[in-house]
C-alpha cells in the first residue's frame, strides 16, 4: 500500500507550493493514475514518493515504512521506476539494463541472467534476439518494454511510471497499455502512475487522481470520474465525450440481457467495450446487437440500454442540458 | 640537399635522441598532471553548475595567453629548468581537458541520469558507469586537444632551459645551421602529428565500443 498524508513541497523561491496537503491512498495490487495539465503538480508526486524529490512536510508510507526516513538510495533499488523518455543506458545492453537493480542488490550472475531472459519474455521480447543487442538499435515501443522490465527485474512491489507510453504513436501506445495492465496486475504491483490523457488514466487507473494547482480535485474510479465530475473543470478535463467513454468501460457481456436476438442485426463478442458496441449498431442502423457469450447463451444489447447506461439520472448531466 | 640532412641525423644522433626523449618527457608529465588535476575537478565542478561557471571562464581565459608569455611567466617565479616548464606546460594544457569533461559531462542525456537516479544508483555509481562512460568521447577529444598542445608549446621549454626538440631550433636559427633547424622543426611537427593521430583513433576506438551496436 503507498499512502501519502499531508504531503506538501513547496520549491525554494516559490510563493505557492508545487504539492500542497494532499492525501492519497493506493491500496495493495492497485494502480493510481494521477492525471492533470502540466505543472499540476502530478510529477512531482510521484518523485516524492522515491524521493527523487524531498517532500517539504507530511508524511508517505510504502508498505507500512515511512519512506521519508529511509535511506533514498536503498529505497530506490526496492520502488520500480519508468520514466517517459524511458532513460534505458545506451551504453549497455539490453541485458545489461535490465539487470541494473538485481546487479545492485548483489543477485549471483545465475539468478541475474535467469532473471533478464524471465523479464524479457514477460514484456513480450525474445531474450535470444534481444539480449546482447543496444538500446539504440530498438523501435520507440521496444525501448519502452525494456524500461518496464527493468523496472521489474528486481520484483519492487511497487511500481512508479512518469508517463510510460508518451514516447510511442497512438498504435503502439495501446497495445502496451492493455499488455501492461494485464502484467501489472497478473503480478500484483501497486502502482502509481503519471499521464496527461485521460483515456490512458481510465484505461490503466483502477482509481484516478485529478490534480490541479498542487491539489487532488477529485479520486474515484473512473466510472464515477466520468459519471459525476465533481466541478467545471474536472467535466472540462474529461472531455465533452465523457459519456462515450464511460461506455468503453464496460464490456458488452456485462451489459447484456438474457434474449434471443432477432435475425439479421449485427454481433459482437461479450468482450467488446458498450462503446463498440454501440459503434456497430450505428454503422448497421440497428437498435440492437446480439452478444456472443459461449458461456452464457445469446443475450442482447439494446440502444436503450446503452442510453440508460450513459445517462443514469444524475445531477451532473442533468445540470449539462 | 637531403644529403646534408642525412648527414646531419647521422653525426647527431645522441644529441637527436636525447633532445626527442626530454620533450617527451616535459609532455607526458605535463599531460599526466593536467589529467590527475581536471578530471576530478571537472567531475566536481559539472555537479555544481554555479561554481562552474567562473572556474571554467577563468581557465578559459587562460587559454587566450599566448604559450611563450606563459613559460617566461615562470622565469620569476620558479626559476629555469624542467620544473617551470611543466608548470607552464600544464597550465597551458589544463583548459582544454577540463572544459570537456564539464561539457560532456553536462551534457549526458538527464532522462538517463534521472533513470539511473531512480533505479538506485548511488551518486557515485551514477558518476562511474552512466555519466563518466557517456561522456567519455568529449573528454577524450579534450584530451587530445590538450596532448597536441602541449607538444606543440613544449618546443619552447629551452626558452626557460627546459629542454627537447625546441633546443635543435633555437640552436639551429643561433648558428644558421639549416640542417639542425630543419630537422628540430620536422621533428617537433611529426611528434604532433602523430599525437594527434593517435589519440583520434584510440577516441574513435572508445566511442565505438561505447555506442556500437556491438555488445
Amino acid at each position: 500500500m503507498i499512502r501519502l498524508e499531508g504531503v506538501t513541497k513547496l520549491f525554494p523561491g516559490q510563493a505557492r507550493p508545487a504539492v500542497d496537503a494532499i492525501d492519497l491512498e493506493v491500496p495493495d495490487g492497485r494502480t493510481c493514475a494521477l492525471i492533470g495539465a502540466s505543472g499540476c503538480g502530478k510529477t512531482t508526486t510521484l518523485r516524492m514518493i522515491n524521493r527523487l524529490i524531498e517532500p517539504s512536510s507530511g508524511r508517505i508510507v510504502v508498505g507500512g515504512e515511512d519512506v521519508t526516513r529511509a535511506d533514498p538510495v536503498q529505497l530506490r533499488r526496492h520502488i520500480g521506476y519508468v520514466i517517459q523518455g524511458v532513460g534505458l543506458f545506451p551504453h549497455k545492453s539490453i541485458a545489461d539494463n535490465v539487470a541494473t537493480v538485481p546487479r545492485l542488490l548483489g543477485w549471483d550472475e545465475r539468478r541475474v541472467a535467469a532473471r533478464i531472459d524471465e523479464m524479457l519474455g514477460l514484456v513480450g521480447l525474445d531474450p535470444a534476439t534481444f539480449r546482447g543487442r543496444r538500446p539504440a538499435s530498438l523501435s520507440g515501443g521496444q525501448r519502452q518494454r525494456v524500461g518496464v522490465a527493468r523496472a521489474l527485474a528486481a520484483d519492487p512491489p511497487v511500481m512508479l511510471m512518469d508517463e510510460p507510453f508518451g514516447a510511442v504513436d497512438p498504435v503502439v501506445r495501446g497495445r502496451l497499455q492493455r499488455e501492461f495492465k494485464e502484467i501489472l496486475a497478473r503480478l500484483g504491483k501497486t502502482v502509481v502512475m503519471v499521464t496527461h490523457d485521460i483515456n490512458e488514466a481510465i484505461r490503466m487507473g483502477a482509481r484516478v487522481a485529478v490534480m490541479r494547482e498542487g491539489r487532488i480535485v477529485q479520486h474515484d474510479t473512473p466510472d464515477r470520474l466520468l459519471g459525476e465530475p465533481k466541478d467545471p473543470l474536472v467535466m472540462d478535463f474529461v472531455g465533452t465525450d465523457r459519456a462515450l467513454k464511460r461506455l468503453s468501460l464496460m464490456t458488452a457481456g456485462e451489459a447484456a440481457s438474457l434474449a434471443t436476438p432477432p435475425p439479421g442485426v449485427p454481433v459482437v463478442e461479450s468482450s467488446s467495450s458498450v462503446q463498440d458496441a454501440l459503434s456497430a449498431m450505428l454503422s448497421a442502423g440497428s437498435d440492437r446487437v446480439a452478444v456472443r457469450d459461449p458461456d452464457r447463451g445469446s443475450r442482447v444489447l439494446t440502444l436503450d440500454a446503452i442510453r440508460a447506461l450513459a445517462a443514469p439520472d444524475q445531477p451532473a448531466s442533468a445540470s449539462e442540458l | 640537399m637531403t644529403g646534408a640532412y642525412v648527414t646531419w641525423i647521422a653525426g647527431h644522433r645522441s644529441i637527436l635522441w636525447r633532445t626527442f626523449a626530454e620533450h617527451v618527457t616535459l609532455s607526458v608529465t605535463a599531460l599526466a598532471i593536467v589529467l590527475v588535476i581536471a578530471l576530478p575537478l571537472g567531475i566536481g565542478l559539472a555537479r555544481r553548475p554555479r561554481l562552474a561557471a567562473p572556474v571554467v571562464g577563468i581557465v578559459n581565459a587562460l587559454r587566450t595567453v599566448p604559450s611563450l608569455a606563459l613559460l617566461v611567466i615562470m622565469l620569476p617565479v620558479l626559476g629555469t629548468g624542467f620544473l617551470p616548464s611543466v608548470v607552464a606546460l600544464t597550465l597551458y594544457g589544463l583548459p582544454a581537458v577540463l572544459v570537456n569533461t564539464v561539457a560532456g559531462l553536462r551534457d549526458v542525456d538527464s532522462n538517463i541520469v534521472e533513470a539511473a537516479r531512480g533505479q538506485g544508483l548511488s551518486e557515485g555509481q551514477n558518476v562511474l558507469r552512466i555519466s563518466l562512460p557517456l561522456a567519455t568521447p568529449v573528454i577524450l577529444a579534450g584530451i587530445r586537444t590538450a596532448a597536441v598542445q602541449i607538444v606543440s608549446a613544449a618546443t619552447l621549454a629551452v626558452f626557460i632551459g627546459g629542454g627537447g626538440l625546441g633546443e635543435l631550433i633555437s640552436a639551429g636559427m643561433g648558428l644558421l645551421d639549416i640542417p639542425q633547424l630543419v630537422i628540430g622543426a620536422l621533428a617537433v611537427a611529426l611528434l604532433a602529428l602523430v599525437t594527434e593521430i593517435a589519440f583520434g583513433a584510440t577516441e574513435r576506438l572508445v566511442a565505438g565500443r561505447l555506442l556500437g551496436s556491438t555488445a
